[in-house]
């Protein structure tokens, strides 16, 4: 920028260095501040307002609202102690649910990962006949609501598939902590035609010459595959399996159909939902408890949140 | 709290993780040992994971569940369903609690993409002349990361009702009260409860509209907005003659996409109503038909109905994004 000319008032702030940070100071606003400002915290207080009360003792809760925090300050961490590991069947028992979260969620992202970027490469760099046409339908597939398959999937678990009264697949007749495994097959196969489609983008952008490159030098496709391709496509990935473990922790549907209601495999979601419609004015137990299942997320959510947006905007968004 | 419950837990994940490991182990072991000179072979072995599971998880029962939508529970022989043709979907048409569920989705569609679009609009070119960007969009944008069950507490937290003369503990009523009111039950009376949920969805959803759309503004050539700013435009104008056409493909890929999600709306209601005092809608009345009253003749209709909702969409969404490709 050596040829900007240079006219310095004398009380104005340092010049801007480029021609675009001085178009955005020109443009910013002390009013669109103040409005911005005004709404993202309007936007907040329905979470603040949870996170306040979940800290109250459970009489203040209950006999007034939490905005009298302020100037009644009482902090007490009893709320999310009893709600966590509280004996009783009253409390959440939380701990125990958010357990099942964790095991549910880890496998969960884990195989889409594996199976999407495999699926993914295949579509993008290698030839076959009919290849776009299995692209095709991959994306046709996203549009299949979950509602579609979950009727079936779970006779598919429980009854096996039998042909016209011939069994050919027993039924997995899974119990205890194994109807874990069943979630975690439903959630993969979930996952796939979004994974895929996006993981495909991702490859299908990076330059031809690189892969030609690697051939050239001998590498087969299980080589580039392994030390191009994926090296190359890490942000893609976290990205999706940001997004992936977001859906799998937050979801409700799933895991009630596949994960049961009880305590041995049900994740925090359905146990929310459960307290919210048998204890629906035991606010000190569903205010706790319902910040246990959001900080998790939340954590994940602002530390990563760059490889969130960009999934987001290469199309991330599931059926 | 006895944690015996716990270790078989883990147990579980440990074997899903080694199960996991064991799987790329194979895959790298057949990768390299296998002498894969065709790409159709490569092909064939890359795909197959994902085509297995495919067809298990979604395509075969898909089908399946589009046969069963024709049929009804046989009390006489509870194996085999009994065909009854297209009762399901005029059952879907004509009983009263199905068309409850079916209006009420109708109107949560109508407002939520429209509202929530609006809303992320309007924000999306505020921030973009405001100082502390990045931080209230992240304010703005928290709730996406928000499970729909965690929403619905918060929210009914806001609704909460208490009698006239105890003090309130729902924000929403306490501002009644505060301009001289009286507090109501916000969630009982149809049909405005389901405004009120509706509120909740359009809470998480404007901040990802605000997402995609502030990006799509930020992508806007600083030429045009010079250009337009020299012809001496006002900032109404400004908004609709330049900023809006610009942004016109991401707000249709928005607008489409929080439609979709819309019509398949189902933990919000079950979290904060339950179905009940009227608010039910299509994917929940779904799911109680399939896996609670246990009449999968009705839950699969209403599930089919759902899909053929959402293709129109989608297609008209494909050839949209084919359109643009096109012009470039």
């Amino acid at each position: 920028m050596t040829a900007t000319p240079v006219v310095i008032a004398p009380e104005t702030e340092a010049v801007p260095a480029t021609a675009a940070a001085r178009v955005r100071k020109k443009l910013t606003s002390k009013t669109a501040t103040a409005i911005s400002l005004t709404i993202a915290l309007l936007w907040t207080v329905p979470t603040f307002g949870l996170f306040i009360s979940s800290l109250r003792p459970e009489n203040d809760i209950k006999s007034s609202g939490w905005w009298n925090f302020f100037s009644h300050p009482a902090i007490t961490l009893e709320n999310y102690q009893q709600v966590l590991f509280g004996t009783s069947n009253v409390n959440g028992r939380l701990a125990s649910y958010f357990i099942n979260s964790i095991v549910i969620t880890i496998p969960s992202v884990l195989f889409p990962l594996l199976f999407c970027s495999l699926a993914a490469y295949a579509l993008a760099w290698t030839n076959f006949r009919g290849r776009d046409w299995i692209y095709l339908g991959v994306f046709a597939l996203q549009i299949v609501p979950l509602q579609m398959s979950l009727v079936p999937l779970l006779s598919f678990f429980s009854q096996g598939v039998s042909l016209g009264g011939v069994q050919i697949l027993p039924a997995w007749d899974l119990q205890g902590p194994d109807k874990f495994i069943q979630v975690w097959f439903a959630h993969t196969c979930f996952a796939l035609p979004l994974g895929i489609f996006l993981l495909h983008n991702f490859m299908a952008d990076l330059p031809r010459d690189l892969i030609e490159a690697a051939k050239v030098d001998g590498a087969g496709h299980p080589k580039i595959f392994r030390s191009v391709v994926l090296p190359l496509i890490v942000p893609a990935l976290a990205s999706f399996a940001i997004f992936q473990f977001l859906w799998v922790w937050n979801d409700l549907l799933v895991a009630l159909i596949f994960a049961g209601g009880n305590q041995r495999t049900a994740p925090l979601t359905v146990r929310l939902a459960e307290m919210a419609g048998t204890r629906g004015n035991e606010w000190q137990r569903l205010t706790s408890g319902a910040f246990v299942s959001i900080v998790i997320p939340l954590i994940v959510f602002l530390s990563l949140q760059r490889y969130f947006v960009r999934g987001l905007l290469a199309g991330s968004v599931k059926g | 709290m006895d944690f015996t419950n716990e270790p078989p837990k883990l147990m579980v994940l440990f074997y899903g993780v080694v199960a996991f490991l064991a799987v790329v182990g194979l895959v790298l072991f057949l990768l390299d040992k296998a002498p894969l000179r065709r790409d159709r072979w490569v092909a064939l072995i890359f795909l197959l994971p994902a085509g297995i599971l495919l067809s298990i998880g979604l395509i075969i029962p898909a089908i399946r569940t589009f046969i069963l939508s024709f049929t009804a529970p046989n009390a006489a022989d509870p194996r085999n369903d009994k065909w009854v043709g297209l009762d399901n979907y005029v059952w879907m048409f004509t009983s009263p609690e199905a068309r409850e569920a079916l209006l009420n989705t109708l109107l949560w569609v109508i407002l939520v993409p429209a509202v929530s679009t609006m809303v992320g609009l309007v924000y999306s070119v505020v921030v973009d002349r405001a100082r502390a960007e990045s931080f209230s969009k992240s304010l703005m944008f928290m709730p996406m990361a928000i499970s729909f069950v965690g929403a619905g507490i918060i929210w009914r937290f806001i609704y909460e009702y208490r009698p006239t003369e105890e003090s309130q503990l729902g924000l929403l009523n306490q501002f009644v009260v505060w301009f001289g009111g009286t507090p109501q039950q916000w969630l009982l009376n149809p049909p405005w409860n389901t405004l009120f949920l509706i509120v909740v969805l359009i809470w998480i959803q404007a901040g990802f509209a605000m997402v995609v759309l502030s990006a799509a503004i930020k992508a806007i050539p600083t030429e045009i907005t010079e250009a337009a700013r020299l012809d001496g435009v006002t900032a109404w104008q400004m908004f609709w003659r330049v900023t809006v056409p610009s942004v016109r493909p991401a707000l249709l890929v928005v607008f489409v996409t929080i439609t979709i999600g819309t019509l398949k709306v189902f933990d919000i209601v079950r979290a904060m109503t339950g179905g009940q005092f009227g608010t039910s809608v299509l994917a929940y009345d779904m799911f109680n038909w399939a896996f609670v009253f246990g009449n999968q003749g009705h839950g699969t209709a209403l599930a089919v109905f759902l899909f053929l909702l959402v293709t129109p969409i989608v297609i008209y969404q494909i050839y949209n994004l084919r359109q643009q490709r096109e012009i470039r």
